[in-house]
């Protein structure tokens, strides 16, 4: 592995969404940062407990860890690979194992961010991406979620700007539904029956009344760009997804007239990243499995969200290979043979047949992110010395030896 | 090691050669003189029957970046073989597949190699790089096997441009941003897509004429094009302005096309997908074929260059960074989804499914319009030959489409088949060219490579880099363009049969004209007072598309 120099300046921070890349790294013992927020501190300081692979809880070095888990995954017939919690070296190297294997794959917040994949594969959708933010929105409406727990920097870097090209004002923040998120589905719905002039009978809407609604719809069109946030994580009810096309029908409603965009959160732990890298190699986000090849060179990825969501495939998988590089989520309580590729810190209930502690990307190793709205991508850097080994250093080692 | 590639018939236009019976030599993956008696030729492939051109370069082709991904995404159904329209081969609307075709408009980075080298394509060019997204441009395409790639990066409709051209800076300032643009996104040219038009339509205007000027910067597509092919141009870098002009696919955009051609004064351009620009607005349903007037527009001006982005009939997806004309074309979308974006105050981009039906009245003339124009352009070497994958047809078309050019009664058997008021509005029939073996090499080879200065590509000279394409010399030219017997890549033997024997990665052409460093302060000031993220880590290293080795870049000489 090419060793690379760390590095101080317009660091990465992969510890959320924003990808904010103006990190500096002020001194290095102990570890001190500029304009960090609450989770980039925490993720620049944290330090490393362990790093020495384990079979059945018992340290072992790297080779035999390799070793032991291309044995498991040789003996499963469909091995389930989850959790991806990585960045895009990482995944390419993960679909590289998973098609020789014929894994099935789900990342850790596919919940979540199905609800928007299964929005844009029936209706599209009409979005904006953070710079747009900056220098246009003129009205923010956050749907379903305060936006800072989340992605804390967001009102600072994109609301509270003091510059911005074309003098707009600095925009409203309007929030809708943040406490009681399972109230939108009724309040979307009247705001897009008063976007197209129907007759709203009520006076009032799970505890909104439709006055503000028109207030609200009023102040969309009157402004020049107004942005509609919303969180797919936080919209946690069953078919949620009809939530997120409602609003993005209310977008492309406005959009006859005026100028509105929509911009869809992300849930972390690599999620865009990992969902943009699966759709290039194998034309579908991370809710596949690899059924064979179709020719020496090709393999065919088959896409069902549902069938290949984490409930279902713990049940009809025969192994499971958990992979958290970027926070220590542990894995699924499960009994399948466990292999754990991950986080130096993960705590587990039940001890894994494999653990294999792996560097962190942006902290330990190079690597490459995508930001929340998939537009931009972004160098991630080592800023530290580290003797761990990078994910897809592992995941090659384990293809190699099967 | 030497290759003995004898008694095939050459085609090779950037030496005037054509149909002419001669052996050629390969060694250390370059094409050579013949070697001296002495030396050992280690491999002979006889090739008698056979004809045998430079590997195909695809100069205009959407194969990876955002929109492509998005539309990967949004159409999980391409893939589903059951919901492709599969004709029969002895229909005229239908086109032969390579053994393992996907019918998909929008493969997988890993199926866009394959498929490429199976027809004998061994280079592509993804025509629309934002550069805030050209680091996931260059990941696709890094992703892609098996040919060699490049791309054009998007200007005209980014803000730092814009006030540029607004505040009236000196050309040179212009010249020296595009230069580090090209630089920074690891692009070997520019493109303008919808000058001023994407910008425009984010301040909420819907259409954008080449003189009518945009809202906020007061500034019109026609200044956008004078600046840009003028810094283009003076920086020396081969490849022309890659222009898609305003009101793509509006009835009547035809004038605006004849227009934009002036709007240069001279200097070199290239208008791409030209068909979604040659409409008229006459005849009862307000659309007609506006090729004639197109075709004898570039005949007359030596300096424009095009290439058709001719449709064929079937399902695809329109891909494109025009999020202002995608915006009115969402209503037409089928299945009915689309995608608009604001991007990065850079760009856009819209991603609208089509479905191309050859009973639809505006279909069945855009197929003609594209036709009319291939077969009235005179001069093979300033037109070219694509699909504008996926946005008129998949680019496994291609051979389908060689054999429109060159079997007439073919063409007339497919054009009896269509809308009949779209029939009455062509002059289709009466255009008896066919094209030849040696215009279809220089439009899919010689030109291709000329046109983008690539030296070493698209021609069979001694030096040349040895991709080389064999077919079986058959008249239906369909078959033998979409089946290659042999294709080498860089010197190594890589199809065989139309299988690949040998996976390779290919390299990423580049071109880095010189520049006054001096760019970056002001870039500098504004990425820090406007964006979202470090211009440091907006620009993408050589070591990023090496890739530990597997990729490759290839900087061209300005």
């Amino acid at each position: 592995m090419p060793v690379a120099p760390t590095n101080t300046n317009n660091v990465t921070c992969p510890a959320c969404g924003m990808l904010c890349d103006d990190i500096t790294i002020t001194s290095k013992s102990p570890v001190k940062i500029s304009n960090g927020c609450i989770k980039s501190v925490a993720f620049f300081e944290q330090t490393i407990a362990n790093t020495q692979p384990q079979i059945a809880g018992k340290p072992v070095d790297l080779s035999n860890a390799i070793k032991h888990a291309a044995a498991i995954l040789q003996q499963s017939q469909h091995p389930f690979f989850a959790g991806l919690g990585t960045e895009v070296h990482g995944m390419r190297a993960l679909l590289t194992l998973a098609e020789k294997t014929g894994a099935t794959l789900d990342h850790m917040h596919s919940g979540a961010s199905v609800r928007n994949t299964l929005a844009l594969q029936n209706s599209g959708w009409q979005t904006t991406t953070l710079t747009e933010i900056k220098n246009r929105a003129d009205l923010i409406v956050a749907i379903g979620t305060d936006i800072v727990s989340s992605h804390p920097r967001f009102l600072e870097k994109l609301v509270h700007n003091e510059q911005s090209l074309f003098n707009k004002p600095k925009p409203e923040v309007h929030y809708l539904g943040v406490d009681t998120p399972e109230h939108l589905p009724e309040i979307l719905n009247v705001l897009n029956a008063l976007a197209s002039n129907n007759k709203v009978l009520v006076d009032q809407i799970n505890g909104i009344t439709i006055a503000s609604l028109k207030t609200l719809l009023e102040k969309i069109h009157a402004a020049h760009y107004a942005v509609l946030v919303w969180s797919a994580s936080k919209l946690d009810y069953p078919h949620a997804e009809l939530s997120i096309q409602s609003i993005t029908r209310l977008i492309s409603k406005l959009n006859e007239t005026t100028r509105v965009a929509g911009l869809p959160l992300n849930s972390g732990d690599g999620d865009t990243s990992v969902s943009n890298t699966c759709t290039w190699r194998t034309g579908s986000t991370a809710n596949i499995r690899f059924m064979g090849k179709v020719t020496v060179n090709e393999s065919i990825a088959e896409y069902k969200p549902y069938r290949y969501s984490a409930n279902q495939s713990l049940q009809h998988c025969d192994s499971l290979l958990w992979i958290s590089t970027l926070s220590e989520a542990p894995p699924p309580s499960s009994d399948l043979p466990m292999i754990v590729i991950g986080h130096p810190n993960m705590q587990f209930t039940r001890i894994p047949e494999v653990f294999i502690p792996v560097g962190i990307p942006g902290l330990d190793h190079t690597g490459i992110m995508f930001r929340l709205d998939s537009a931009v991508s972004l160098p991630l850097k080592r800023v530290r010395q580290s003797e761990l080994p990078t994910l897809a250093y592992v995941l090659h080692q384990i293809s190699e030896a099967l | 090691m030497i290759i003995q590639l004898k008694n095939g018939k050459l085609y090779d236009p950037a030496h005037g050669v054509d149909g002419v019976v001669r052996d050629l030599y390969i060694r250390d993956g370059r094409i050579v003189a013949q070697p001296n008696s002495n030396e050992k030729i280690d491999q002979v492939f006889d090739l008698s029957g056979k004809i045998v051109m430079a590997g195909a370069i695809d100069m205009h082709s959407h194969i990876g970046g955002g929109k492509v991904n998005i539309a990967r995404m949004m159409l999980p159904e391409f893939q589903i073989k059951e919901y492709q329209e599969t004709r029969q081969y002895t229909e005229p609307e239908a086109h032969i597949c390579t053994p393992s075709c996907s019918h998909d408009a929008v493969p997988n980075t890993n199926q866009t190699g394959f498929r490429y080298i199976e027809m004998g394509y061994t280079a592509a060019f993804e025509p629309a790089i934002l550069p805030i997204n050209a680091r996931q441009a260059h990941l696709e395409m890094g992703d892609t096997p098996m040919i060699d790639k490049g791309g054009y990066a998007m200007l005209g409709n980014d803000d730092y441009f814009l006030r540029l051209l607004s505040s009236k800076a000196e050309q040179k300032v212009i010249n020296d941003y595009v230069a580090w643009t090209l630089h920074a996104t690891q692009a070997i040219g520019i493109k303008v897509v919808n000058p001023g038009g994407i910008s425009a339509f984010k301040f909420n205007q819907r259409r954008l004429d080449l003189d009518e000027n945009h809202s906020f910067y007061q500034v019109s597509p026609r200044e956008i094009l004078k600046s840009l092919s003028t810094a283009v141009h003076q920086l020396g870098i081969a490849k022309p302005l890659h222009v898609h002009c305003n009101n793509l696919g509006a009835a009547g955009n035809f004038q605006t096309t004849l227009d934009t051609m002036g709007a240069s004064e001279g200097v070199p351009m290239h208008l791409t997908h030209i068909q979604f620009h040659s409409y008229g607005a006459e005849g009862d349903k307000k659309f007609s074929s506006a090729a004639a007037q197109i075709s004898e527009a570039l005949n007359k001006h030596q300096h424009i260059t095009a290439d058709v982005g001719q449709i064929l009939f079937g399902q695809t997806v329109t891909a494109s960074g025009d999020s202002m004309m995608q915006q009115l074309n969402a209503q037409y979308a089928n299945p009915k989804k689309s995608v608009i974006m604001d991007i990065e105050c850079d760009a856009g981009c819209g991603v609208v499914p089509f479905k191309y039906r050859d009973q639809n009245y505006v279909n069945a003339l855009q197929w003609a319009i594209g036709l009319e124009i291939f077969l009235s352009v005179e001069d093979p070497w300033r037109i070219f030959l694509t699909t504008d994958h996926p946005n008129g047809a998949p680019f496994t078309s291609y051979p389908h489409l060689i054999r429109l050019l060159m079997d007439k009664s073919f063409r007339n058997e497919a054009f009896a088949k269509l809308n009949l008021d779209a029939q009455a509005m062509s002059n289709l029939t009466s255009l008896d060219r066919e094209y030849s073996l040696y215009e279809i090499a220089v439009m899919t080879r010689a030109g291709a490579a000329k046109l983008i200065g690539l030296n070493d590509r698209g021609h069979l000279g001694a030096g040349a880099a040895a991709d080389i394409t064999i077919y079986t010399d058959q008249p239906d030219r369909e078959a033998m363009f979409a089946k290659p017997d042999y294709v080498f890549k860089d010197g190594e033997l890589v199809v065989r049969d139309c299988k690949v024997v040998k996976v390779v990665w290919g390299k990423t052409h580049t071109a880095k004209p010189a520049f006054d460093i001096g760019v970056e302060q002001g870039l500098k000031a504004y990425f820090n007072q406007y964006h979202t993220i470090q211009l440091d880590n907006f620009k993408i290293s050589n070591d990023e598309i090496a890739d530990d080795g597997r990729g490759g870049i290839i900087i061209h000489s300005t």
